[in-house]
């Protein structure tokens, strides 16, 4: 489910949602899990008085950042070589694999330890490192649930959002062999405390971890990652070599500016005032913590997006996933009907970009233009603005081909639409056709069956019929009558 | 004042009724309605749906039709919406600084019907009297496009005889979505599901909103499983009088 490769084209959303519309369970457990993270998230974001300053703020960080992106990442460059890391620049997902597969095996080594990263899932890292004989371990627990499944993450934060925890017991029985599977309840901490066991063993054997970034200071080449289970400072602290994999535009200038990050990413993301675990280095330390580090800068089609005016503001996602959670669609379908890594409202105007509008045509209309998610987001990003943009562009490119243009029954649809309504007395005409020609389809008032593409709307849906005098009818005899008596009284 | 309405070819079309009871309501008020024949549509279907450029003559002949009203009043909040936020835009794409400039100065004129009342005529009691027990859908697009706030609330708690209920989780999308209600009917309707079982809880008769195109949908699946519940406009209600009660109108 790799979006690293372009022209791979992700299968229509329409169809996906209406599998996974049909998952009782699945249902039952995103409702549950949504509405909760959206209670906690209210709760904690009502607390601070200045929430709409910090946003905006975060906001204008972020343009500033795409501005002089170019300026800021040879700044962090400098700043993490001087402080005794290694920068790599990669241009796509083969690049970044063939980098970080390389690092790997210099050191010999045949497994690494990894942080929950939605960019080396992007990049597909954990199948290049396996086709390379390298065994990656996910250690964030949901990460560790989906990998254990052979499954794909859901949702950028909570990535086993789809599986409750009776579904992660059966999971870990089956598959967990180092742990006495007899004494697994579905107990919250019975659960954790058997990954805990799990995982321990690998962490204290892993040379090479793996993370992606959160924050990348130019000013400092502090990098950051925050997170709530204490996985990532066992990868961050234990092996001795740390290759971290970070996008572009996780840039923030100057060291004050994560101030105003702290504050937003944790309460949109997980409803926490703060991350429990919040791991800032800079470079390598002699004797403390991992001797090498490694950064890989990654582009896999940002500067693409970067050089859209309207759809670049993707890029200043912080990767919260509050979007998700206010989102009326994922929270009904889910993450994995969105076929891409980054799923919900973010990744229906993200991948189409990366991936490119014709791979992933679908994903712009996978929303209702609620605005749930441009209201929520903690860096003001308008997805419903950046959604019509590239519906346009989906649009466009259909038109563009001139045979799917003649063909395509909503092209058609519209083109005939335009007609209409360019003409007031052409639209009182249909309105009168209408009237005639729903009279197949009309039972008592009723229409509970429409042909073709509409058919749709009827499966579940009445529509009432056209009725018989349309309002300009109405006003116009209403105002022939008025001249009438006007006339009559004189 | 002399308001010019913007009936929208929805309701035109599909739900004169509503049109018909804001001409009631506006002149009951001691208001001046005009109706220039010469309109058609806004182009948000076109402009949502991704075609953008088949908004522009819409958007030219909107603007032709309207420039110069003293205020102009539309029963719909998206229509509205798309006329404040996005007619900007379309003037962009046509690459038509005169057009642009025409939208910037018509703009500020037009009105949803609960602004209007509310924000420019300075009214909550409009005079209604409607005896049924009602609950209030705040559309996406009243909420959080338009912002409207509780002006439609306020309207309708000052109705006589209205039972008002409290909506369960009312801020939730219906679902609807323009042609999101065709393309990706699946899960419209799974949408739909959850607000028709809101709707159901609170005991009313009648759900009511700003706009009828998120009405037609809730009403299509409470009709299709025949819940004895109905969908009404806004402005019907707000019509509504002791003569003039609920659906007599029609």
């Amino acid at each position: 489910m790799s979006v690293s490769l372009r022209n791979q084209r992700l299968p229509m959303f329409q169809q996906e949602a209406r599998k996974a519309l049909g998952d009782t369970q699945l249902r039952h457990n995103l409702g549950k899990a949504t509405q909760t993270i959206r209670n906690k998230r209210n709760r904690v974001v009502a607390e601070v008085p200045d929430w709409e300053q910090l946003r905006e703020a975060a906001r204008q960080t972020k343009v500033r950042v795409e501005r002089h992106l170019d300026a800021y990442l040879l700044q962090l460059e400098e700043a993490v070589v001087q402080a005794g890391g290694k920068v790599y620049w990669a241009r796509d997902a083969i690049e970044a694999n063939a980098i970080i597969t390389s690092l790997v095996r210099m050191h010999n080594a045949y497994e690494v330890v990894k942080i929950k990263s939605m960019v080396t899932d992007e990049i597909g890292l954990n199948d290049a490192l396996a086709q390379a004989g390298i065994q990656a371990h996910e250690t964030d627990l949901a990460e560790m649930i989906v990998q254990l499944a052979d499954d794909n993450p859901s949702h950028i934060v909570v990535p086993a959002i789809h599986k409750n925890r009776a579904q992660i017991a059966e999971l870990f029985r089956a598959s967990l062999h180092d742990i006495d599977g007899t004494k697994l309840s579905d107990d919250p901490r019975t659960l954790v405390m058997a990954a805990r066991e799990h995982l321990r063993t690998i962490f204290l054997r892993a040379k090479v971890a793996i993370s992606g970034v959160n924050f990348g200071v130019a000013e400092t080449g502090s990098i950051g990652i925050v997170e709530s289970e204490g996985n990532g400072r066992m990868c961050l602290t234990l092996p001795e070599v740390l290759i971290s994999v970070m996008g572009i535009e996780k840039i923030v200038p100057t060291w004050r500016d994560i101030e105003v990050f702290l504050q937003l990413l944790p309460r949109s993301a997980t409803g926490e005032r703060m991350n429990p675990y919040n791991s800032f280095w800079t470079g390598v330390q002699k004797g403390d913590g991992p001797q090498e580090f490694h950064l890989v800068l990654l582009d896999n089609g940002r500067t693409n997006v970067l050089a859209d005016p309207i759809g670049r503001q993707a890029l200043h996602c912080i990767r919260c996933g509050a979007c998700l959670n206010v989102c009326p669609v994922y929270e009904r379908v889910g993450g994995h009907a969105y076929s891409s890594v980054y799923p919900g409202p973010i990744g229906a105007i993200l991948t189409p970009q990366l991936l490119g509008i014709e791979n992933a045509s679908s994903l712009p209309y996978a929303s209702t233009l609620c605005g749930a998610c441009y209201e929520t987001c903690p860096v003001k990003i308008n997805i419903p603005e950046v959604l019509l943009h590239l519906r346009g562009q989906v649009v466009r490119a259909k038109q563009q081909n001139m045979l799917h243009r003649d063909t395509d029954p909503e092209n058609l649809a519209m083109q005939a639409a335009l007609y209409i309504f360019e003409d007031p007395q052409r639209l009182a005409l249909v309105q009168k056709l209408a009237r005639i020609g729903q009279i197949p389809f009309t039972h008592n008032g009723v229409i509970s069956q429409l042909p073709g593409p509409l058919g749709g709307w009827s499966s579940a849906r009445n529509l009432q019929s056209v009725p018989k005098q349309s309002f300009r009818e109405w006003w116009h005899a209403r105002e022939q009558e008025k001249k009438h008596d006007g006339t009559a009284t004189r | 004042m002399r308001i010019s309405l913007f009936i929208t070819c929805f309701n035109d079309t599909l739900f004169p009724q509503t049109g018909r009871a804001v001409v009631q309501l506006l002149e009951r008020l001691g208001q001046v309605v005009e109706f220039p024949e010469a309109q058609t549509c806004c182009g948000q279907m076109h402009y949502n749906t991704g075609y953008q450029r088949e908004a522009i003559p819409l958007v030219r002949r909107f603007v032709d039709v309207f420039s110069g009203a003293e205020a102009v009043v539309a029963p719909s909040a998206s229509c509205v919406g798309m006329i404040r936020e996005l007619f900007p835009k379309v003037a962009e794409l046509a690459g038509d600084p005169v057009l642009a400039q025409r939208v910037a100065a018509l703009t500020p004129h037009v009105y949803e019907l609960s602004e209007l009342l509310v924000y420019k005529l300075g009214l909550e009691d409009v005079g209604a009297y409607y005896p049924h027990r009602v609950t209030y859908h705040p559309t996406c697009h009243s909420l959080r496009g338009l912002k409207v706030g509780d002006a439609p609330l306020r309207l309708l708690r000052a109705v006589r005889g209205i039972d008002l209920v409290e909506l369960p989780a009312a801020d939730e999308c219906c679902g609807f979505g323009g042609t999101f209600s065709i393309k990706n009917a699946d899960t419209s309707i799974a949408m739909l599901g959850d607000k028709m079982r809101h709707v159901l809880d609170t005991g009313a008769e009648i759900c009511t909103a700003g706009d009828n195109s998120c009405l037609m949908h809730i009403n299509g699946g409470l009709s299709r499983v025949r819940t004895g519940v109905r969908t009404v406009h806004l402005a019907e209600i707000l019509a509504s009088t002791e003569e003039y009660a609920g659906q007599r109108l029609g």
